[in-house]
């Protein structure tokens, strides 16, 4: 879908204000009358150390904003879509991943100055690229259109000399290692899944009534039956004698 | 004492270098090998399995504080991130949480998420991020010790970037995308993997440290780590770590982003060697450690 479509649809025709910058976007739009900001990457982005620092950047200024007007927390709709980390030896010889790192650390300050965090994948989220913001947010919620992957089957086959069509079968009936937003909700790392039929700002106004900071994605893997073995370990070693 | 060998951090496997850095006999593992806890998900696909799964997580003591330590193994699939490793992480970060040790020290050592299981590892990795922060929110600051063969990479290279200190060996390289990636997906001229002296210069323990990535670079022994680690655990316990703040988080987003516009066309450590200050640029890969360390501090 077209961003502009898609932001329309998504917070209702001519009542956001969100400036669109090659494949960066930001700006705030307003749920049920409450103002929300809205930071994130569109054209399935590869992210470099100045789209990083653009997403750091909107952060750190809706902090600050709400901070000096002495207003509630605007909480931070993250629009994900992301082909992952730039491949270049300059962005590695910068440390690109220093760069991620302080993607995350702005979101988690975010959170811990009361400001509620929504990702939503509505192109693609991979690897790095997801892990800086979208992986970061308090839910995460993939549009119909989201494919959510580490890497494709068959470059995964090469690397790992395990044969194409053996990873399609096992992939039927594991989602531990093929692409999709499904799988990833059956491992509890998507939230949740939204239909094209829904109406996504009530989604969205549903998920803003509830703040839940805490990171209960192991738990809901094993609910869903995807990931049985994360949470009772973690649980192992944080409470062993 | 004569010709009393060092253990190189390098060339030591996860368990030895925890039972080397820490106080003789205090490490306590959790989750140890005797209980199994394979991945499953290796299993089904008839590849090997380790009975920590690459990972070994425990107490200790280190000069007579209390921490809390894991230690990848970099043998065992390259250190890499699956379902029950990165748990046994997490597990680690949150009993910090609730502990609250002295530090958490994190011995990394991998490429990054485990393909075999790439959902699993990929949602670990950003499972351990937020336990990271966490554990810094309830003031228990996060070590990482970055000296093994695999380096830190992929995801556990932004972990990594989330510790308080990175201590690293010359021979520790740090980054997100490994050159073998690079090369492979942006061909030989972008990045040639094979060229060790350019990996060096672009991922490597000296450049990191010159551009302050690192915040430590000691040699590749255990008891240079070792007595890192113990100077920053007593700081700690005299100045216990605060909360990050937003003006900490600015004055960091002002350093990257004046990184970002000095080195707008750098390819090449060299270039970053040449602005911390030093003049024999073929010098910079033969100077010991503590002769690098001292003229970089005197150029700043």
């Amino acid at each position: 879908m077209n961003i502009n479509r898609l932001l329309d649809r998504l917070f209702g025709s001519g009542v956001h204000s969100i400036s669109i910058e090659e494949n960066f976007l930001h700006g705030s739009a307003v749920i049920d009358g409450r103002e929300v900001a809205v930071i994130g990457t569109h054209e399935h982005a590869a992210i470099d150390s100045a789209l990083a620092l653009a997403v750091s950047a909107s952060i750190i200024g809706v902090i600050r904003d709400d901070l000096s007007r002495g207003s509630s927390p605007r909480p931070i709709i993250f629009m994900v879509d992301t082909q992952g980390q730039t491949l270049s030896r300059h962005e590695e010889l910068l440390c690109l991943n220093g760069y991620f790192a302080h993607t995350a650390k702005c979101v988690d300050l975010a959170r811990r100055h009361g400001h509620q965090t929504i990702a939503l994948i509505h192109g693609e989220a991979v690897s790095g690229g997801f892990l800086a913001f979208g992986l970061m947010a308090d839910r995460i919620c993939a549009l119909p259109e989201a494919q959510v992957r580490v890497m494709d089957l068959k470059a995964m086959s090469r690397i790992t000399k395990i044969p194409y069509d053996r990873l399609v079968d096992l992939s039927a009936d594991s989602p531990v290692f093929a692409p999709g937003a499904e799988n990833y909700w059956r491992m509890g790392g998507v939230h949740e899944i939204w239909s094209d039929d829904s109406d996504w700002l009530s989604c969205l106004s549903a998920l803003l009534v509830v703040a839940d900071v805490r990171d209960r994605r192991a738990i809901l893997g094993v609910e869903r039956g995807g990931r049985q073995n994360a949470a009772p370990i973690a649980e192992l070693v944080a409470n062993a004698l | 004492m004569k010709n009393v060998k060092p253990a190189s951090f390098f060339e030591s496997s996860a368990r030895v270098r925890v039972a080397k850095l820490v106080d003789a006999g205090s490490f306590k593992e959790f989750c140890p090998p005797q209980l199994r806890r394979t991945s499953p998900h290796l299993a089904r696909l008839n590849a090997p399995v380790a009975f920590d799964d690459g990972v070994a997580v425990g107490s200790a003591t280190l000069a007579g504080h209390k921490i809390l330590i894991a230690a990848q193994e970099g043998k065992f699939n390259g250190g890499a991130v699956g379902e029950v490793h990165g748990a046994k992480l997490a597990g680690l970060l949150d009993r910090g949480v609730r502990e609250l040790p002295r530090a958490v020290l994190l011995l990394i050592d991998s490429g990054g998420v485990r393909l075999h299981e790439a959902n699993a590892g990929l949602i670990a990795i950003s499972e351990v991020m937020r336990a990271v922060l966490r554990c810094q929110e309830a003031g228990v600051p996060v070590l990482a010790l970055v000296g093994g063969a695999c380096g830190a990479f992929g995801g556990m290279g932004i972990v990594t970037r989330l510790c308080n200190e990175i201590i690293m060996s010359e021979e520790g390289r740090l980054g997100l995308s490994g050159p073998e990636v690079i090369e492979t997906v942006q061909g030989v001229e972008e990045f040639d993997s094979r060229d060790r002296p350019l990996v060096w210069r672009v991922t490597g323990g000296k450049v990191r440290r010159a551009l302050g990535e690192a915040t430590y670079l000691v040699d590749d022994d255990i008891c240079s780590f070792r007595s890192v680690t113990a100077e920053l655990l007593c700081r700690y316990q005299t100045k216990p770590l605060a909360p990050v703040d937003i003006d900490e988080i600015s004055a960091e987003h002002a350093r990257l982003t004046e990184r970002t516009k000095r080195f707008a066309t750098a390819r090449d450590g060299r270039e970053i060697f040449q602005a911390s200050g030093f003049v024999d640029l073929d010098e910079v890969s033969l100077l010991p450690v503590a002769k690098f360390n001292q003229q970089l501090l005197e150029s700043l």
